[in-house]
């Protein structure tokens, strides 16, 4: 088997550590929202306020990333293999059928991921983003003079922000299962953690997923 | 040797000296004790005042604009208040009732309406003024000292100590703790009994009864927030300030904000550790949070009365008295049964300085329900309002369900109609409301009345405030106030949203259960 460096350093500790935010921002903010009690409700509201501003942070460094990179690139949309990823998903996983997206680093998501991938980025984050921040500065929004930022609710900043946490959970949970569908349940993860992604070595690797 | 010993015990005494001084230095400029216009025996009340208005020739001016003088206040809304016009439900009203309750008016003499309310003589200095704790105005004796030993009530062999007005005269200083407190600590009859937040545990309170009166800390006295010009005391109930959006009072500049607010010293972003805690400020009165509880020095207050059950004697054939394990009246024959409490969660309401009174003339059409003896006025929208801790008093107590009207009770004094004499509803009443020429049908009932109060005083330490968690949770604190999101607070919650929201993220997890089901039993087959 070959072997590919495809997740570079910063990447996968981008990765990470967002994901341990993201897991303790749905934590704690679910906590804060009332559905249940685990910290007490001071604390996680304290620490979802901290994690925010740490991801932001994180956040800012992995745009930079991102675009000095041209790593952007790798969630640019693309139809083609599209339908052969999702019969693959669907049908090709239980039948022993072959993936029909080879990763390259050039192009490392299939185009369900990138589509997924994209949605996160583009929808759910500004989405939770934009609601917490008018959530965490409600009041020094109440004072502007801007008639249609100041007559904003509480309750529907609140709603927003819940609707995109409980989006942001759904999107958890399919991609902590997507990440076990690799050639063994631990190969994503574990290439997601070295960086390294085996190969097989038996076909040339196509130029799917490229647009 | 005995140079340096010498010089050592200099060094001690001069080191003694400023401290034997301060003691003596008075912050006063004058030695009442020395003037030569209080060196004589007074009889009574008024000839203390003539001496007192010879030197402080404003004195009883200002005292006469004040509504401890008039016992009257017009609202801004055109209701005419003040003790002498409003109907409480405690012992109700004033009228007919001068005699006993006229020992907290600061006057002489206050024993029905035609008390002079423009002789300056009948000016009561000393009773705020008193500093040796020795003057007492009795009940029953309409605001006046008891000069002379005097049997009290006439015929009870019961004897009240004269008091020596002259010593007190001579030692008159600034108001007190204890002065204020003679008063208002003993609101509604009975120490505690009436605000929940005043009794007398606020005289040497301890800092975590009241962070800025603590006896051995701050030390504040009334005056200190109530800070007083010209006899003039602001911070009335009556014209409350329910939110206050001024700065903090520097001294020497002058400000059109009331002094006796918490942001008149604090100003309008008070927290300084945990600045999240600022953003609650333009909903959430201090109090609320800094006031966790009230009645919390040790005196009970009074959560009800119910004035339909009184009437009941005891063997000895006098109205009967219940007390509980610690000694206090749960029933009285002269006015029913009461319901005590300590250290109670306080009821919270928007509230915008607004209050209404149900007045003597007012029509009570709806008798199923309470009556508000005064409803405080607010809402989540009007801009004006803030979250307040109330303290909510229920009453059961007499009206005419003729005239549908409260009444006027007779209930204090050495005749037949008084209902404290003869237990009897209707003479008390209709000599009640003849007093003030109201109208009555002859019919006693019994109506449902609620009254609120704000919760002010008791400040606790910081440390003792309310957590997050008392309101932002499901059946917290705020749990029935309207109108706002309260983050943590089930019952905001979108229903749709939430609902919706846990099912899509179950269909997410079953769906993949699915999936990985599937491909666990397909790759078994295949082995």
């Amino acid at each position: 088997m070959a072997r590919m460096y495809i997740f570079k350093r910063f990447e996968r500790f981008w990765h990470w550590a967002q994901a341990a935010l993201i897991i303790f921002m749905l934590a704690t903010g679910f906590e804060i929202h009332g559905s249940y009690t685990l910290l007490g409700w001071q604390k996680a509201a304290n620490l979802h306020t901290t994690a925010a501003w740490t991801l932001i942070g994180l956040w800012l460094f992995a745009i930079f990333w991102h675009f000095t990179t041209g790593e952007w690139r790798q969630y640019i949309p693309t139809s083609k293999n599209i339908l052969a990823v999702m019969n693959y998903y669907s049908v090709g996983i239980f039948t022993g059928a072959p993936h029909p997206f080879r990763v390259t680093q050039l192009a490392k998501h299939n185009p369900l991921q990138r589509l997924a991938y994209l949605l996160v980025k583009l929808f759910i984050n500004p989405l939770i983003w934009i609601s917490g921040l008018a959530y965490l500065y409600y009041n020094e929004l109440a004072a502007t003079k801007i008639a249609a930022l100041a007559g904003l609710p509480l309750g529907s900043i609140a709603l927003v922000h819940t609707a995109a946490a409980f989006m942001m959970l759904a999107f958890l949970i399919g991609h902590l299962y997507l990440s076990t569908t690799g050639h063994t349940p631990l190969a994503h993860i574990k290439a997601m953690i070295t960086g390294w992604e085996d190969q097989e070595e038996a076909e040339p690797a196509p130029a799917a997923g490229r647009s | 040797m005995a140079a340096v010993m010498a010089s050592m015990l200099l060094v001690s005494a001069a080191h003694a000296a400023p401290d034997a001084g301060s003691a003596k230095l008075l912050k006063s400029t004058a030695d009442h004790s020395k003037f030569k216009e209080l060196k004589q025996a007074f009889n009574s009340g008024p000839e203390v005042t003539k001496a007192c208005l010879s030197c402080h020739t404003e004195a009883a001016k200002q005292i006469q604009k004040t509504e401890h003088w008039n016992w009257e206040y017009k609202s801004p809304e055109g209701q005419l208040l003040g003790k002498r016009h409003v109907i409480n439900n405690f012992c109700t009203s004033i009228t007919s009732n001068e005699a006993d309750c006229a020992a907290c008016h600061i006057g002489y003499g206050f024993k029905d309406e035609k008390f002079d309310f423009s002789a300056q003589v009948n000016v009561d200095c000393l009773v705020c003024h008193d500093t040796t704790g020795k003057y007492k105005k009795p009940i029953g004796f309409a605001g006046n000292p008891v000069t002379k030993d005097t049997e009290f009530p006439p015929g009870s062999g019961k004897i009240i100590k004269a008091v020596d007005l002259q010593a007190i005269a001579q030692h008159v200083g600034k108001s007190s703790r204890t002065t204020c407190g003679a008063c208002h600590f003993y609101g509604g009859g009975g120490d505690g009994v009436k605000h929940g937040d005043l009794d007398s545990s606020l005289e040497a309170p301890e800092k975590a009864l009241d962070v800025h009166m603590d006896a051995e800390g701050n030390n504040f006295v009334c005056d200190t927030c109530h800070d007083t010009q010209g006899h003039q005391v602001p911070g009335s109930r009556y014209a409350p300030t329910a939110q206050d959006k001024g700065e903090a009072h520097v001294r020497g500049k002058h400000y059109s904000t009331s002094p006796t607010t918490c942001q008149a010293c604090h100003g309008q972003a008070p927290h300084k550790k945990i600045a999240k805690l600022n953003d609650h400020t333009d909903k959430v009165a201090c109090q609320t949070c800094h006031i966790p509880k009230f009645a919390r020095g040790g005196v009970p207050t009074k959560m009800s009365w119910d004035w339909s059950t009184s009437g009941k004697r005891g063997p000895d054939g006098k109205p009967l008295v219940t007390k509980n394990a610690d000694a206090y009246e749960v029933y009285n024959g002269k006015k029913g049964d009461f319901v005590l409490a300590e250290n109670v969660i306080p009821q919270y309401i928007w509230f915008n300085g607004k209050v209404k009174y149900t007045l003597r003339g007012d029509k009570i059409e709806a008798s199923n329900q309470p009556v508000h003896i005064n409803s405080f006025e607010g809402s989540a929208s009007d801009g004006k309002s803030l979250i307040w801790p109330v303290k909510v008093f229920h009453g059961k107590q007499a009206y005419d369900p003729v005239n549908k009207t409260l009444v006027v009770t007779h209930l204090a004094g050495e005749d037949d109609t008084a209902y404290w004499e003869n237990l009897n509803w209707k003479k008390a009443v209709a000599a009640g409301m003849a007093s003030v020429n109201a109208p009555f049908s002859g019919k006693v009932d019994f109506i449902a009345t609620d009254s609120t109060w704000p919760i002010t005083h008791m400040v606790a330490p910081a440390k003792d405030a309310l957590h997050c968690q008392d309101c932002h949770a499901a059946g917290g604190r705020l749990e029935k106030v309207p109108g706002i999101y309260i983050p943590g607070r089930v019952s905001d919650h979108n229903r749709w949203l939430d609902t919706a929201g846990w099912a899509i993220a179950a269909l997410t997890l079953l769906g993949v259960l699915g999936h990985g089901l599937g491909r666990v039993v397909v790759s078994k087959r295949k082995h």
